[in-house]
C-alpha cells in the first residue's frame, strides 16, 4: 500500500523520468545546433513586469519569453511543452491578450505587463478559474493546466469584448458564451489528458457567474 | 537557435536602411513564423529588426470608401474591427479559421502576407529542399505530398502558401504598401505580390531586400455573400487541405480565390466568368494545366464539392 506521499514521490519520479527520456531523444540535434554555432551569445538588458513585479534582465537576445519567466525569474508555472506554439502549454497574458510565450523573445517586450499563472492567484486565494478547474477536475497530470487557465481568462474577457470566432454565426452580432464557442476558442491549448469536457464545465461556471 | 544582434526600429525607413545595411538581417513583428524557423534553423538571421514600436497598428478610412490596414495590425484585432465584419466578411472569417486564439494576438497582417509554407521537406533540415537550400533538389517531388500544390508549381518546388488570410486578400483585390531604405513608397496588388516558384522557389514575393510592408489596403466593400470554407483535417486550429474565400451573389455569379492548392492564393477570373455554369466547370477552368500528384490530386474534386455547397448557399 503506498500512502499519498508515496504516490506523489512515484508520480514526480515518473515525469522525472520521462522528461529525461524526450531530453535525451532530443540530444543528437542539440550538440549538433551547439557544435555548428560558433558565434557568441548577444546579451542585451530588458525590463517588463511580471505579476506586478518590475524585473531587469541581461539576457541572450535568443531567450524566449517563456525561457526568461522560468529560468531567470524561477517561475515555472507556465510550461514547456512543445517550443513551437502547437500546444498552448506555455500560454501567458501579456498586456491583456494571451500569447504563446515560446513564440516570443524576451527583448521584444520591453515595458510590458505580463501575467503567468502565479499572477492570477496563490493556494489559500485562487482566482475563479483557478477554483473551478479545481473543482470540476480540469485536469489529470497537470502539465497543460496552467496554460489552459491563462486561455480560459483570456477566452472569457474576448468574448465579453466581442471578439468573434470560427464558429460565431453571425459575425456583425457579439458572440454569446456556448460550449461550441469554448471548444473552438480554446483549441490552441491541447491537453494529452483529455480533460477537455471537465475544462469546458469549469469555464462555463465561471462564465456563469460573470455574466 | 543562431545568436543574433537586436535592434528596435524608430521609424519605417530606417527600419529598411538597418536591414539593407547588415547582410543576413530580418524584420521581426509578431515572430510567431520566423521564430519557430530560427529554432529549427531553417531560419538563421544575424541581425533581428524588431518593428513593433512603429506606429502601424491602425485601421483606417480612404478617401475612396476602402481600409488602410496598418502592417502591425493583429490578427485578432483586424478580424472583429466592425468595419470589416460589416464589408468584408470574407476576411473576418478567413482570419478566424486560422492558427489559434495566442497565435492571432501576435500575428501581424504583414507578418502573415510573409509566412514560409508548411511543406514538411521545407522544415526537415537533414532533407534537400530548393527553397531552404537552392540547388539541392526537392524532397516533395516524390515524397509525401498530400498537402502540397497541384497547380502554379514547378519542377523545383511544390510548396503551398499556407495562409488564409491571403486567400481573402487576393478575393478582396487588395493592395500591399512598402516602403524601403530611401523611403520610396509603392503599392503592389496582391496578385503580384506572392510569386510563383519557376526555378527560384527561394523567392515567394515581388519585394526587394529591405522593403518593408507598411499597410494592406481594401477597395470598397464588395456586397453579396461573403463567404471563406475551409476543409481541413482537424476542425480547428490547423491548415488549409483546400478554402475558398468568395464573394457570391444571389444569380451565381462573383469572385472565388481557393487556398491550399497553391504556391500564392489561386484566382482566375476567366475561371470566375464560369461559375453561372456550376461548380465542376468553373473548378474545371481554375485548374486548367494543374498537375497533381497521387497523394494530392483529391483536392481538385475537393474543391470542386466545396465550390458547389459555396454556390448553393449563395442561391438559398
Amino acid at each position: 500500500m503506498y500512502g499519498s506521499e508515496d504516490l506523489e514521490l512515484n508520480r514526480r519520479h515518473l515525469m522525472a523520468g520521462a522528461s529525461a527520456c524526450a531530453v535525451a531523444t532530443a540530444c543528437p540535434s542539440t550538440a549538433w545546433a551547439a557544435a555548428e554555432n560558433k558565434s557568441d551569445p548577444v546579451m542585451s538588458k530588458v525590463s517588463f513586469t511580471v505579476n506586478g513585479m518590475a524585473h531587469e534582465v541581461d539576457i541572450d537576445t535568443r531567450t524566449t519569453l517563456l525561457d526568461a519567466v522560468r529560468e531567470h525569474l524561477h517561475l515555472t508555472g507556465a510550461k514547456k511543452g512543445c517550443d513551437h506554439g502547437q500546444c498552448g502549454a506555455c500560454t501567458m497574458i501579456v498586456d491583456g491578450r494571451r500569447i504563446n510565450s515560446c513564440l516570443t523573445l524576451a527583448v521584444m517586450h520591453h515595458g510590458d505587463a505580463i501575467t503567468t499563472i502565479e499572477g492570477l492567484g496563490k493556494p489559500g486565494d485562487l482566482h475563479p478559474m483557478q477554483a473551478a478547474f479545481v473543482k470540476h477536475d480540469g485536469y489529470q497530470c497537470g502539465f497543460c493546466t496552467p496554460g489552459q487557465i491563462c486561455s480560459g481568462v483570456a477566452v472569457l474577457d474576448e468574448i465579453k469584448a466581442g471578439i468573434p470566432s470560427h464558429v460565431t454565426v453571425d459575425l456583425t452580432a457579439n458572440a454569446v458564451i456556448t460550449t461550441d464557442e469554448i471548444r473552438e476558442r480554446m483549441s490552441g491549448n491541447i491537453c494529452r489528458c483529455g480533460a477537455y469536457s471537465n475544462i469546458i464545465d469549469a469555464m462555463t461556471e465561471v462564465a456563469g457567474r460573470q455574466a | 537557435m543562431k545568436s543574433f544582434t537586436y535592434e528596435r526600429a524608430t521609424s519605417p525607413a530606417e527600419a529598411a536602411a538597418s536591414v539593407m545595411r547588415v547582410p543576413g538581417a530580418k524584420f521581426i513583428a509578431g515572430g510567431t513564423n520566423l521564430l519557430d524557423l530560427m529554432k529549427l534553423q531553417v531560419e538563421t538571421p544575424t541581425h533581428l529588426v524588431d518593428v513593433n514600436g512603429l506606429d502601424l497598428d491602425t485601421i483606417e478610412p480612404t478617401e475612396d470608401g476602402g481600409l488602410r490596414i496598418g502592417a502591425l495590425v493583429r490578427n485578432t484585432d483586424l478580424a472583429a474591427d466592425l468595419r470589416v465584419r460589416r464589408g468584408y466578411g470574407v476576411l473576418s472569417r478567413a482570419l478566424l479559421s486560422g492558427a489559434s486564439g495566442q497565435l492571432r494576438n501576435k500575428a501581424t497582417t504583414a507578418g502573415n502576407l510573409l509566412q514560409r509554407t508548411r511543406c514538411p521537406y521545407f522544415y526537415d533540415t537533414a532533407q534537400p529542399c530548393n527553397k531552404r537550400q537552392p540547388g539541392s533538389g526537392c524532397s516533395a517531388i516524390g515524397g509525401i505530398s498530400r498537402q502540397l500544390s497541384v497547380v502554379g508549381a514547378s519542377e523545383a518546388c511544390i510548396a503551398t502558401h499556407p495562409g488564409d488570410m491571403a486567400v481573402a486578400m487576393r478575393v478582396l483585390d487588395a493592395n500591399v504598401e512598402t516602403v524601403n531604405d530611401k523611403g520610396d513608397t509603392r503599392r503592389i496588388p496582391i496578385a503580384e505580390f506572392h510569386r510563383l516558384p519557376g526555378g527560384t522557389p527561394q523567392i515567394e514575393t515581388s519585394l526587394q531586400p529591405g522593403e518593408l510592408i507598411t499597410a494592406v489596403t481594401l477597395p470598397k466593400p464588395v456586397a453579396g455573400m461573403h463567404v471563406y470554407r475551409k476543409v481541413r483535417d482537424r476542425a480547428s486550429y490547423a491548415f488549409a487541405l483546400i478554402s475558398i474565400a468568395g464573394i457570391v451573389q444571389r444569380d451565381g455569379t462573383g469572385r472565388i480565390a481557393v487556398g491550399g492548392v497553391a504556391p500564392k492564393p489561386w484566382r482566375d477570373e476567366a475561371a470566375e466568368a464560369e461559375l453561372p455554369k456550376g461548380a465542376k466547370i468553373a473548378t474545371e477552368r481554375l485548374f486548367a494545366g494543374a498537375k497533381p500528384t497521387h497523394d494530392n490530386a483529391y483536392k481538385l474534386k475537393l474543391t470542386e464539392r466545396a465550390l458547389g455547397a459555396v454556390l448553393s448557399e449563395a442561391r438559398a
